[in-house]
């Protein structure tokens, strides 16, 4: 899948740097959601006042954002199989529609958080707003950076710029992008389905 | 010698601009080792002003305010600024060197966690004079809560001023440099060998190197979290650590100590290695058990994270958690204790030289066997709840701190000094400056065991006549003047060796692994080839191989270097100072000149 | 021991594959949904639901992040750290009172 440059260096373990090192930042992510979720649990039900859980979150809604970030990561591998194949349209479709999907995803947030404050629920209120908003705030700051690269890969390929050379870092953007994915589908379960 | 190099290297403006945006590794490596060494004297002038304060009781030197400051600073000064950095010295200058390879494999990632060392070191320090600018009292504002800032002593209600937002701005800062340069060494031991160098043939210090490396990235996350919810609940009033909305304080303590407690072996482990690599070549033996001594490493690496608790026996966790506790933390002796054996055994029957770098070897094991005793009292909680919070805790640490990792980290740099500096040190000054230090040490440190049993409280900045202690802590202070006086003199050496060292060569000692072939000091490409690995000690073994030419039979290409490093740390350093003084605008404006370097970095042609 | 970066293609997913799992996705998600609203599953609800996710999460890392294709190191510097951030979540929990009865 990793074609290196021609005059990349070569690897004790033939395994790209960049990919390697990615992988080892990915791993040090899962102890930094690791922590902002299990706070999260240990504080649930702990709220010495409301808005509770039940209350306020809105199954339905977040459902469909699930959904949406969950085909963002099917946008993502189909764009990285174009950029492979030097298929300069489909990359840009692809990658355009991850993008899409991320900033819906966003939407999405901004709309949740928006109408919680509306019911009185905010970051100070108590626990459950202190722990939701800062583990749901980091997650959706990491969906907007992704947003941002992906968006960057975008204007790179309309400059010519991202050729099956290339195709190194689309992969790495695609394990950012399907690992901020993958922490929702913990945070979907873990907040909003096991109340 | 170095004509052969690419002529790549854009022409440098000065010596200082190629300094600030050099991406060489062994340059990094100097920079990282004389901030960190200038910061260690910051720290050890914190100590004295501490010890000369609890001299004797009721003494008034200085306030209490102030006092809570020096220690704090002191703490977090030596572990973050000194210590830490002193070990990354030696992974940028050494590991490349011990693994063949020609640079680290991020080089511009490099230097930006140097450059955001030493703006988050400048911005903690700058506390102290930072007074005025925060409407406070007095000139200093430097943290004053311990350097572990326990909730909720560090919330905005019982520390309204600016101290902590230093504290906690500033490690985080710090924290960002450690990740990153956990992320380029990992990669690069793993990934940058040369060929024939297998995992099991790469020499101790880089392999403890790659332990450390792994506890940091996983270490560190847990306590940005930590400090992520305290920052919220002094920024924006949040409630992670409000007892009134229901949150707990344990909460910071578990978070805190969970990267607590690997980070001692962050400190720790270095210092063995570099222990290990002095030891087999001053006892002209190879290390007893090198398999043994490297899977006792990756073990103590895994077994540090299941006792954190063990820093809270005296909370009230209760019967069960601390059993399991004082369980793991006495298991965790044992990969310890192995190495000990281990090297004991690669001193017995060996042709042993005291050079200075072997005399602060063994020093090491002496005094981390005595820290490590006490470290294993403290594992029986009911103990514990004797020690904890006295005194003993203290003669702990720094038998563990200063008679370990300060201790291996001087015999590295003596062993070391000639490779980077083409000079040897003067081996009698250095043997006044090992025995002042050891027996400063010792005066200062040992004591600390009797007043903490005999009732002194840590963290308190003075104490009554009552307690009769005055004669033992006069005692501590004047072994902690010695220490000062130690390092003095090994100032004094470091200067001299300059003009009067004597020429080095490329192995001064003898010595069995890949940085010896190389000349002292090395050129700019490292290697002239890259070698072909063909045992552990290649300098040593009988299977000789093949010779490295003098000179390169071709051009090497030496990247250029970069200034987005340094504008890049800057811009993130401007976020925390913006956010010290609650500046939205100028948090933004940080960020977009970080944003900008980052995107700079990254589409700039930089061929490693 | 060296070899110049290589492709880690050893068979890659086609996109049919990616079209799959995506189709799998979906139809966990409606089923996660599904047990949240539907009150009979009340009492097996939180096994369920961690079954659920973690069959996502699986597939995501192992397809579309490649893992399962690729080569093992990439799964070990992966596994190690998300194995303990596991095991301090569960000891937090414990220490915290959870999984006890009463």
């Amino acid at each position: 899948m990793t074609h290196a440059p021609a005059h990349a260096h070569a690897t004790s373990t033939g395994l790209d740097n960049k990919k390697l090192a990615f992988w080892t930042f990915i791993g040090s992510e899962c102890l930094l959601f690791g922590s902002l979720i299990s706070t999260y649990l240990i504080y649930k039900g702990r709220s010495v006042r409301g808005p509770t859980p039940q209350e306020i979150l809105n199954i339905p809604l977040t459902s469909v954002s699930t959904f949406d970030l969950l085909m963002s990561s099917l946008a993502m591998v189909l764009a990285l199989a174009a950029v492979t194949r030097g298929d300069r349209l489909w990359a840009r479709v692809w990658l355009g529609t991850t993008a899409l999907l991320g900033a819906l995803f966003l939407g999405f947030q901004a709309y949740e958080f928006t109408a919680f404050v509306h019911e009185g629920l905010t970051i100070t209120t108590n626990l459950f707003g202190s722990t939701f908003f800062t583990l749901t705030g980091f997650h959706g700051g990491h969906v907007f950076v992704g947003v941002v690269w992906l968006l960057t890969l975008l204007v790179r390929s309309f400059q010519g710029k991202l050729g099956p050379d290339k195709t190194i870092n689309v992969e790495i953007a695609g394990l950012y992008w399907h690992f901020v994915d993958v922490v929702w589908i913990v945070i979907f379960t873990v907040v909003y389905l096991i109340q | 010698m170095a004509t052969a190099v690419a002529h790549e290297a854009p022409a440098t403006r000065s010596v200082l601009w190629s300094w600030i945006t050099t991406t060489d590794h062994k340059r990094i490596g100097i920079l990282y080792g004389v901030t960190a060494f200038a910061f260690f004297l910051l720290g050890g002038l914190e100590a004295l002003v501490i010890r000369l304060q609890l001299a004797r009781s009721e003494n008034d030197l200085v306030s209490a305010d102030m006092f809570n400051q020096l220690f704090t600073m002191h703490g977090t000064t030596m572990v973050f600024l000194a210590i830490m950095p002193l070990s990354a010295a030696f992974f940028n200058y050494i590991v490349p060197l011990q693994i063949g390879a020609r640079d680290v494999a991020f080089p511009r990632l490099n230097a930006f966690s140097y450059w955001v060392f030493l703006f988050g070191g400048l911005i903690l320090n700058s506390s102290f004079i930072a007074g005025p600018l925060f409407g406070a009292g007095s000139l200093s504002v430097a943290p004053n809560a311990g350097w572990f800032g326990y909730a909720n002593l560090t919330s905005r209600a019982y520390s309204p001023g600016a101290n902590i937002d230093f504290w906690v701005l500033g490690l985080q800062i710090l924290g960002v440099a450690s990740l990153a340069a956990g992320f380029n060494f990992i990669v690069t031991i793993v990934n940058l060998r040369a060929p024939g160098m297998r995992l099991m043939r790469l020499p101790v210090f880089t392999w403890m190197t790659l332990v450390t490396q792994f506890i940091v990235v996983t270490a560190f996350p847990v306590i940005t979290i930590a400090l992520v919810f305290l920052m919220f609940d002094r920024f924006f009033g949040t409630n992670f650590y409000s007892v009134s909305a229901g949150g707990d304080l344990l909460l910071w303590q578990h978070l805190f100590w969970l990267f607590g407690h690997p980070e001692v072996y962050i400190l720790i482990l270095p210092a063995m290695g570099i222990v290990s690599e002095v030891l087999p070549t001053f006892s002209r033996k190879p290390l007893f058990g090198y398999a043994v001594v490297v899977y006792s490493g990756l073990l103590i690496g895994v077994m540090g994270w299941g006792v954190w608790s063990h820093h809270m026996f005296s909370v009230g966790l209760g019967p069960i958690p601390d059993s399991v506790f004082a369980a793991t933390t006495m298991l965790i002796a044992i990969p310890t204790g192995v190495k000990i054996f281990n090297w004991l055994a690669t001193m017995w029957g060996g042709q042993l030289r005291f050079t200075t770098a072997m005399l602060f070897a063994v020093g090491f094991i002496a005094m981390f066997i005595i820290g490590g005793l006490s470290g294993v009292m403290h594992a029986a909680p009911p103990a514990d709840l004797q020690q904890t919070d006295t005194y003993f805790v203290v003669g702990h640490i720094h038998y563990v701190l200063f008679g370990g990792a300060i201790q291996g980290i001087f015999a590295g740099i003596y062993y070391w000094w000639p490779k980077v500096t083409g000079r040897l040190m003067n081996e009698r000054l250095g043997r006044v400056h090992f025995t002042l230090s050891f027996i400063g040490m010792n005066l200062a440190f040992f004591p600390m065991h009797f007043i903490g049993l005999l009732g002194m409280p840590r963290r308190v900045y003075t104490y009554g006549p009552e307690l009769g202690l005055d004669t033992l802590n006069l005692v501590s202070t004047v072994g902690a003047l010695l220490i000062g006086v130690s390092v003095l003199v090994f100032l004094v050496n470091a200067w001299r060796t300059r003009r009067h060292g004597d020429i080095a060569g490329n192995d001064p000692w003898g010595a069995a692994t890949l940085e010896w072939t190389i000349p002292s000091p090395p050129p700019a490409y490292n290697f002239t080839v890259i070698p072909e690995v063909v045992s552990r000690l290649p300098r040593w073994s009988r299977t000789q191989m093949k010779a490295i030419p003098d000179v390169p039979p071709e051009p090497v290409h030496v990247p250029g270097g970069s200034y987005w490093p340094i504008v890049a740390a800057a811009g993130l350093a401007g976020m925390a100072v913006g956010a010290l003084f609650h500046t939205l605008w100028v948090v933004l404006a940080a960020a977009a000149v970080l944003v900008v370097a980052i995107y700079a970095w990254a589409f700039e042609p930089f061929e490693v | 021991m060296s070899e110049p970066p290589a492709a880690s293609g050893h068979g890659h997913p086609g996109t049919g594959t990616y079209l799959a799992v995506a189709a799998v996705l979906t139809i966990i998600t409606v089923v996660e949904v599904g047990v949240f609203y539907v009150p009979a599953f009340k009492a097996v609800l939180v096994p369920t639901l961690l079954v659920l996710s973690t069959t996502k999460f699986a597939l995501v890392v192992m397809f579309y992040m490649h893992l399962k294709s690729d080569h093992k190191l990439f799964t070990l510097v992966f596994s190690l750290p998300l194995m303990l951030a596991l095991g301090v979540g569960i000891a937090l929990l414990l220490l915290y009172g959870a999984f006890v009865r009463g």
